[in-house]
């Protein structure tokens, strides 16, 4: 959390100033009790019409200038906080964008999002009402108690006893209620989870005929469920009624000591009423500082939780080396590891693929393929070997330069938020619409677009509105758009039918930038053409070569093409 | 949500609680008991304090009479209170449970129309989150309205009682608290919501830059993506700044309102005090009492808000409570005297929505054993045949006949066992490996499963698991392989074997090895039983006794490999495109 604070920078001055209004408005508070008994003492005593009126109006006074003070406070408070969180998205935003695959794989998405939205507000909300509560609320109780002591020693014991007893009665309950309230949630939890799990597998759990089980299961659990919050709110139904009782003991107290030190001529009875105010002030402020203190722990859990993420690095260099690659693309016996992972997802791979040449990669699921492709524009290093593009390593080119050559269509398609044309942009910001046309019609979208409306035509988050099938072929566009020296296809033409797919091929085989093209695929018929096939094997690279040689040299590739085209009718062609 | 309905909601929500009806009476007295006691302390503390007046005039005898009168009504006031919230924990978690199970319980009897045409997150925040909210809303917010509104009345009663004049001053001021507090509270509500708005705004663009992180890097698009982020971030940063200084307004002014009451008591009361109109103790009371009485205003009207809300939450679980469950199976049900497997499908009628008609006049004969290859592009409607098998749907003409019996005679359940089904979105429910296969036969032994494993292909993964058939399976089957999944399913199947099976051939999501698994134990399954098979191989389809070739949902052709080829229709281009090259 100590890290997160240099985002304050610049509201050092609000930092302070928040908590000391705050401060003033208490201060102010804890006269009215005192001006109350000058009114009894003086006022009432003596039958001053003028001054009974004069200290009313002073209260009246004293309640305006803290109000004046408490709005000044909160707004101090608010902007520092929401000055803070905003700088701390930012940050949080731009590490996200610069972390590397490895980075982003080991974190997850999930926790990404997590940390950037509900993390940040937590602690914003905790940084708000730290400056806004941090200061008043102890300062009211003990204010109170100082107050009391100047008022009378004694008396002021009293006191002691009571905010002892309160913070052992609010703090403890609070603490012995805490894991408590936690079970309560992972009860609450299992309930989703159930839920959840009924709806998910509704037509295999009917199949089976498995309805009274699972209705007997979520019973078992509400009523764990029940018996927990039971438990709690037992418990933390102790602290309303134990804190008045605490409080009125010590009221009956207060008025015992004061009756005594009023017989001795010490107290007035003014100053006995001025004490019992005190008292009642108390008790609210207490229960606030709790709920601060609670809230300040969760907001630095959430903080840390930040900072953490800001502390992770990316531990990839960029290289200086910005001449433009051509096309060609060597491995030199790479291996390649993720991180935690036991065994190397690729090991000993070399293979030279030269401008304007398509590469085949295929294997099974967790072969490989994916890898093999992302480590070409450097979205992982490889743990031992060398990458080269056009003779020098990959590590030692500019990132930038270097993927901007690349055209790379991802397993996943995804589209963005915005408009078709805006979405092909991101391939080359300069492209002109003649040339966006063009990279549609190759990858053989330009029917998609006319009939969704052309390149104006909304596209909804994350490519909603648009089939797998679609999706796929627009971010073949969207990679086609920068004419790049390499175009990489990892798995993108799945969602295809055979015949558009074959289309495609041919359309990228007759580009006029012509590309040095991967093509990764589990269908044996997307590869088969390519003037060169990777065969990948649980890492390994187990054959290479043209389909015919690969045919008769490779049992691992005739194994997958004989499973997608059955011998006899093979034979035929 | 109109008046009318609100009444109609509170009398199903009271219908409900109509066995806790005296547990809320009690928490009524209770709470009745705590007020009076919190209200009488206020009042013997004055009296105490006119027995203190100055040296010489303090009366020992009569402080320690009322102070044991104030301990008592500490003790008494403290047990009240704390009886009270046991009677509301008893109240609002036995409805909550209760509530929750009837809504688990009548989402197995809905029918799947209902559930595929509702979101699943939309249905889960009805059983969970909205019956948390009309529990704590309604039975909270109704206790504490009771406690606040009596609490106003018995502070009110007391002061015009001590003296009407000071109490006229105090419900004269009053109120502009809650003017205050509700002047700010509708201006800082458009402030909020256009505050949610971009917060709102700005999840999404995280969402979507976090899902989509590794194409923006492929792009090198992380500056233009920041450049929007800092626009929403700035944005955000002027709306929360207005929504929270704003709304943190409420407390301090709601404190000078009291000030100001405080100070009016003040005034009034030392005046009359002076001319011995009261005594110093009824100031005392008198200003505590002030401080007592603006509380319960605040809380009331945020009670009111809160009520509304928890009536609200409460309607959308009465919804789903009352969304209309399947037709229950007949009184007396008809099933075959044996099942063979025989299916004959008489001129099957069936459309999701009645615009768009789907099946319309499709018959066709399964004798038992039969292979019966089901091929289309992807999205034909395959789907649509296992509903109306399984009878998740019912056709709206035309009738099932299994081994000569109408399916609509026969109870789900024993339909539901005759036919085993493995899909290609397998689903696997959180527990073990073992639990797992025993779905459809929890009583089996762990030999039978072991057995069904082996069947299926699946021991030689299970037993390299590092708790072999006893390891754990997380929701929607965790860390096993696509392939794995399915093999689980199939074995799952294998362990009950009904005389008929619906099976979804694997596509190009599982590589070729766990592939020829699948098939090895998919022919196993099928040996002497009546199958429907989703076929996406070659060899599958050519084998199949009967084809049927769906398109966009319909049934467009049907027939053996051959005739349909000499037909030269749909099939003949779809095996064109797909298998000749």
């Amino acid at each position: 959390m100590t890290k997160l604070l240099k985002y304050m920078k610049g509201y050092g001055r609000d930092c302070a100033l928040g908590p000391l209004f705050k401060l003033l408005e208490a201060v102010f508070e804890l006269l009215i009790p005192l001006v109350v008994a000058q009114i009894v003492d003086v006022g009432v005593a003596a039958g001053d019409r003028g001054f009974i009126v004069r200290m009313c109006l002073l209260m009246v006074l004293l309640g305006l200038v803290g109000l004046v003070c408490a709005i000044t406070a909160q707004y101090f408070a608010a902007r520092t906080a929401v000055g803070f969180a905003a700088r701390v998205r930012h940050a949080v935003m731009a590490h996200i964008l610069s972390l590397g695959y490895t980075e982003q794989d080991a974190l997850g998405g999930a926790t990404l999002v997590t940390r950037m939205t509900s993390d940040i507000n937590q602690v914003q909300n905790g940084v708000n009402l730290t400056l806004r509560l941090l200061l008043r609320s102890p300062f009211v109780v003990f204010g109170a108690m100082i107050m009391a002591f100047t008022i009378d020693f004694q008396a002021a014991l009293v006191f002691v006893v009571l905010i002892g007893a309160l913070c052992l009665v609010v703090f403890g309950i609070m603490l012995v209620t805490m894991p408590m309230y936690r079970r309560v949630q992972v009860g609450l939890d299992g309930i989703t989870a159930a839920t959840r799990e009924n709806l998910a597998g509704v037509r295999v759990l009917r199949a089976f005929c498995k309805e009274d089980d699972q209705i007997r299961t979520f019973s078992q659990r509400t009523e764990v469920l029940k018996e927990r919050q039971l438990l709690a709110g037992r418990v933390s139904g102790l602290m309303n009624p134990l804190t008045f009782a605490i409080l009125n003991l010590a009221v009956a107290a207060l008025i015992q000591v004061g009756a005594l030190r009023v017989e001795a001529g010490v107290l007035t009875q003014g100053l006995v009423v001025a004490l019992y105010n005190y008292m009642s002030q108390i008790l609210v402020e207490l229960v606030k500082m709790a709920n601060l203190i609670i809230n300040m722990t969760k907001a630095a859990a959430c903080g840390n939780r930040v900072q953490a993420l800001l502390e992770v690095q990316a531990l990839q260099t960029d290289g200086p080396d910005t001449q433009l690659p051509q096309g060609g693309v060597e491995f030199r016996n790479v291996t390649a590891s993720y991180a935690g992972a036991a065994a190397p997802a690729l090991e000993g791979i070399s293979f030279l693929a030269r401008p304007g040449q398509t590469i085949g990669v295929i294997g099974g699921t967790g072969s490989g393929k994916t890898t093999l492709v992302n480590l070409i524009p450097r979205f992982y290093d490889a743990s031992s070997g060398q990458v080269l593009l056009d003779g020098r390593p990959v590590d030692s080119l500019n990132r930038q330069t270097l993927r901007r050559e690349i055209g790379m269509v991802p397993q996943r398609s995804e589209l963005f938020q915005g408009t078709i044309r805006e979405n092909l942009l991101w391939g080359d910001g300069s492209a002109t619409d003649e040339e966006l046309w063009q990279a549609l019609e190759t990858a053989q979208a330009s029917q998609v677009v006319r009939d969704k409306g052309g390149l104006d035509s909304p596209v909804s988050q994350g490519g909603a509105n648009f089939s797998g099938g679609q999706r796929q072929r627009l971010t073949i566009a969207r990679a086609l758009v920068r004419k790049p020296r390499i175009l990489i296809l990892d798995d993108s033409a799945s969602a295809l039918d055979y015949a558009t797919d074959a289309r495609l091929r041919g359309a990228i085989q007759n580009l006029p930038e012509k590309p040095t093209v991967f093509v990764v695929s589990q269908r044996a018929a997307s590869v088969r053409y390519a003037d060169q096939i990777l065969v990948l094997d649980e890492g390994k690279l187990v054959g290479q070569g043209s389909h015919g040689e690969l045919l008769a040299s490779c049992p691992v590739y005739r194994e997958i093409y004989y499973s997608q085209f059955p011998r006899e009718e093979a034979a035929h062609e | 949500m109109n008046e009318q309905n609100q009444w109609q909601i509170l009398k199903k929500v009271l219908l409900r609680v109509r066995r806790h009806l005296w547990k809320i009476a009690a928490s009524l007295v209770l709470a009745t008991g705590y007020v009076a006691m919190s209200l009488r302390i206020p009042i013997l503390v004055g009296q105490a304090v006119d027995q203190i007046v100055a040296p010489g005039d303090v009366d020992f005898a009569a402080v320690a009479a009322i102070l044991s009168r104030i301990l008592l009504c500490a003790a008494l006031g403290a047990v009240s209170q704390w009886l009270m919230q046991e009677m509301n924990n008893r109240t609002v978690y036995r409805v909550t449970q209760q509530i929750r199970e009837e809504a688990f319980r009548h989402l197995q009897r809905l029918p799947l129309s209902y559930l595929d045409s509702h979101p699943q997150g939309d249905i889960v925040s009805r059983v969970v989150a909205d019956v948390d909210s009309f529990a704590d809303g309604l039975l909270m917010g109704f206790t504490q309205f009771f406690t606040g509104v009596t609490t106003i009345l018995g502070t009110l009663g007391l002061m015009l009682a001590i003296r009407w004049q000071i109490a006229l001053v105090v419900v004269g001021i009053t109120p502009v608290s809650l003017l205050v507090a509700k002047f700010i509270a509708q201006r800082t509500y458009d402030l909020f919501r256009e505050q949610t708005a971009a917060q709102g705004e700005q999840t999404a663009l995280i969402n979507e830059t976090v899902g989509g992180l590794k194409t923006v890097q492929a792009f090198s698009h992380e500056e233009a993506t920041l450049a929007d982020f800092d626009k929403i971030n700035t944005r955000l940063e002027k709306s929360a700044l207005k929504a929270i200084f704003y709304s943190s307004i409420t407390n301090p002014s709601t404190r000078f309102v009291n000030a100001l009451v405080y100070a009016g008591v003040g005034l009034t009361g030392a005046l009359s005090a002076m001319t011995g109109g009261i005594t110093v103790g009824n100031l005392t009371s008198f200003l505590s009492y002030a401080n007592q009485y603006t509380k319960p205003f605040n809380e009331i009207s945020g009670v009111v808000a809160e009520l509304q809300n928890s009536l609200a939450c409460a309607g959308r679980v009465f919804q789903l409570i009352e969304a209309p469950a399947m037709d229950p199976d007949p009184q007396e049900p008809a099933r075959p005297a044996k099942f063979t497997g025989g299916v004959e499908i008489r001129d099957l009628e069936f459309s999701y929505t009645p615009e768009k008609p789907l099946i319309r006049d499709f018959s066709l004969s399964v004798r038992p054993g039969q292979r019966v290859a089901i091929v289309g592009p992807t999205g034909c409607g395959k789907t649509t045949f296992i509903n109306l098998l399984m009878r998740f749907y019912d056709p709206q003409g035309g009738r099932i006949l299994l081994d000569g019996v109408d399916t609509q005679t026969m109870s789900r359940r024993a339909l539901r066992r005759s036919v085993g089904m493995v899909l290609q979105d397998t689903w696997l429910q959180s527990g073990t490996v073992a639990e797992n296969i025993a779905m459809g036969k929890p009583e089996a032994t762990r030999a039978e499963i072991i057995a069904a494993a082996k069947q299926a292909h699946a021991h030689g993964f299970i037993r390299r698991l590092p708790q072999g058939y006893d390891t754990p399976i997380g929701e929607s089957g965790g860390a096993l392989s696509q392939g794995q999944k399915q093999l689980l399913c199939i074995a799952r199947v294998m362990l009950c074997l009904p005389p008929m099976l619906f099976l979804d051939e694997a596509t190009s999501s599982i590589d070729t090895r766990t592939e020829l698994q699948v098939q090895r134990a998919f022919d196993a399954m099928m040996a002497g039983r009546t199958s429907f098979i989703v076929a996406h191989r070659l060899s599958t389809i050519r084998e199949a006794d009967i084809i049927l070739v769906m398109k966009d949902g319909q049934i467009i052709e049907q027939g053996r490999h051959e005739e349909l080829l000499r037909k030269g229709g749909f099939y003949f281009e779809l095996y064109n495109s797909q298998f000749a090259h």
